[in-house]
């Protein structure tokens, strides 16, 4: 495709702290090429805003290679913006035309409260793997590659479902605010794992209790979350976590 | 982990809305057989004669108690799920992101709502009205045959039986399916089948509910 520049009309979520109200503010940007990527947009227009004495936009980033899940921004009514399996860092400028207008938004949901503008505090979800996301090992020697069969089908869901980068959109995607899709990936790869077996039920019932008292809501199977997932999650997860809880609760003690 | 913890944990709390979903699913299997009996297009005999049986005979007023609870439940549930999940989020976007699920799985509660409604004057219509005479015998038997005949010759009584209907079908076009993932399917090849399934039932079983009442006021049946 054929390298342009375009001129921008911005529309971007400013709050000053977690008690204060928050706006929308208009900006404009001008001769941003179309090779860039979205966040070095956001860094010509706080460079601007730098130059004029304004405080520039705050957002999360780290990676900007689409593998840490920080860069949470909520583009024009979509999670990381318009493009599928994709992250805000590796949206690119030519998803964009000369004029066009963008509204940024954070992510939506009380238990991600805003912390400053688009950047929002997501620990709740550190706090949802601490509450079981891992697997209690006692660190001998390693073991031999191989050592324990696993079937080829079953690691490549697992892994598939160990992709999730913890970014939060499938929370700002639901109309629930639900954390389902992340902890259903959480689940699964581990339970789809003989490793993970010996703590299976004791991890989703800590993890369900946990992600309940950040509260997130309760899943409806709409299917938001799976479409706006930068690492294409799939939704059938949820189904296994479903029937992990019930195994678990039936079960249990 | 006590029951009680199952039942409020926000997964405990979709099993029972899955659970009742899918027993409301198996009464309108029995509802859909029943009624249609007056296809017959014998004067309502075949259809008074089930009809007797339902109201008359305990076993099916025995199972209609688990009806009653089966529909509390799940309206209960229903609403508490809405109400809650919408707390959830107190600063909405500014541009909502509607592609990436239908507009029926988002309008659950809306669309139950209107079941609800339905339900109401539904049951005012024949429910009510024949409970209290053969059930408690407080008067002689309603002839539910006749009766639907003169509720079904009103033009608007028809076209609200209709929106009941087609509020079920889309409710269900989402709820079949999710029931289902909600109990924990999740293998491929059942969930491809369950969505076939239930796009099917949700077609086919609120387009039979509304050919009655449609049947009855173009005279198709006497
Ligand atoms: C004959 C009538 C009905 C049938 C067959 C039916 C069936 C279902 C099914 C199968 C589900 C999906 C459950 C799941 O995802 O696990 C569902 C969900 C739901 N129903 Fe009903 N329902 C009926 C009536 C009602 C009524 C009268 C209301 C309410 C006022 C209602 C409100 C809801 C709500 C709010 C949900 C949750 C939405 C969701 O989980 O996505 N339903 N229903
Ligand atoms: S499931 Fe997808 S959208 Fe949700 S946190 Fe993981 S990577 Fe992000
Ligand atoms: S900045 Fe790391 S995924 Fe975007």
């Amino acid at each position: 495709m054929e390298h342009y520049h375009m001129n921008l009309n911005l529309k971007v979520w400013r709050q000053k702290n977690n008690q204060s109200k928050g706006e929308f503010k208009l900006y404009r940007v001008e001769n941003i090429s179309s090779e860039m990527s979205f966040l070095e947009m956001f860094d010509v227009l706080n460079e601007q805003l730098i130059r004029d004495g304004e405080d520039p936009v705050t957002f999360d980033h780290d990676c900007r290679e689409g593998i840490c899940g920080a860069c949470s921004m909520y583009i024009n009514g979509k999670p990381h913006g318009p493009w599928q399996a994709n992250t805000t860092c590796q949206l690119h400028m030519r998803a964009f035309k000369d004029g066009d207008t963008i509204v940024v938004e954070p992510w939506r949901a009380n238990a991600f409260p805003v912390i400053k503008d688009l950047m929002v505090d997501r620990s709740a979800f550190d706090r949802i793997i601490q509450a079981g996301g891992y697997i209690s090992v006692n660190t001998g020697n390693a073991v031999d590659g191989n050592a324990l069969p696993i079937e080829k089908d079953k690691a490549d869901s697992s892994f598939a479902a160990a992709m999730c980068i913890g970014c939060g959109a499938c929370v700002a995607a639901c109309k629930n605010s639900s954390a389902m899709l992340f902890l259903s990936a959480k689940v699964s790869h581990l339970a789809l794992l003989p490793q993970g077996a010996p703590e299976r039920k004791t991890r989703v019932m800590n993890m369900v209790a946990q992600m309940d008292k950040e509260g997130f809501g309760a899943c409806t199977n709409t299917g938001a979350c799976e479409a706006t997932c930068p690492k294409e999650i799939s939704i059938s997860n949820i189904a296994r976590l479903n029937q992990e809880y019930l195994m678990a609760s039936l079960t249990a003690e | 982990m006590t029951w009680k913890q199952v039942f409020i944990s926000s997964v405990g709390k979709k099993l029972v809305m899955g659970l009742t979903g899918i027993f409301l699913i198996l009464f309108l299997i029995v509802h859909a057989g029943l009624n249609a009996c007056i296809w017959a297009n014998d004067g309502g005999e075949m259809f008074l004669h089930a009809a007797h049986f339902m109201g008359g005979n305990w076993v099916p007023r025995i199972l209609e108690i688990g009806l009653f609870v089966g529909f509390i439940l799940h309206i209960y549930q229903g609403y508490l799920l809405t109400v809650e999940n919408r707390k959830k989020r107190s600063v909405g976007y500014a541009v909502a992101y509607s592609d990436g699920s239908k507009w029926y799985s988002r309008s659950m509660g809306l669309l139950g709502t209107l079941i609800l409604l339905f339900l109401i004057m539904h049951m005012s219509h024949f429910w009510f009205p024949n409970r209290s005479n053969q059930g408690f015998l407080l008067g002689p038997e309603i002839n539910l045959y006749e009766k639907m005949k003169t509720e079904f010759s009103v033009l608007w009584v028809v076209i609200v039986y209709v929106i009941g209907c087609i509020s079920l079908a889309y409710h269900l076009a989402h709820g079949f399916q999710s029931a289902f993932k909600t109990l924990g399917v999740h293998n491929k090849k059942y969930n491809k089948m369950l969505v076939s399934i239930g796009y099917g039932f949700s077609v086919i079983v609120p387009l039979v509910f509304a050919m009655m009442p449609i049947s009855f006021y173009f005279k198709w049946i006497q």
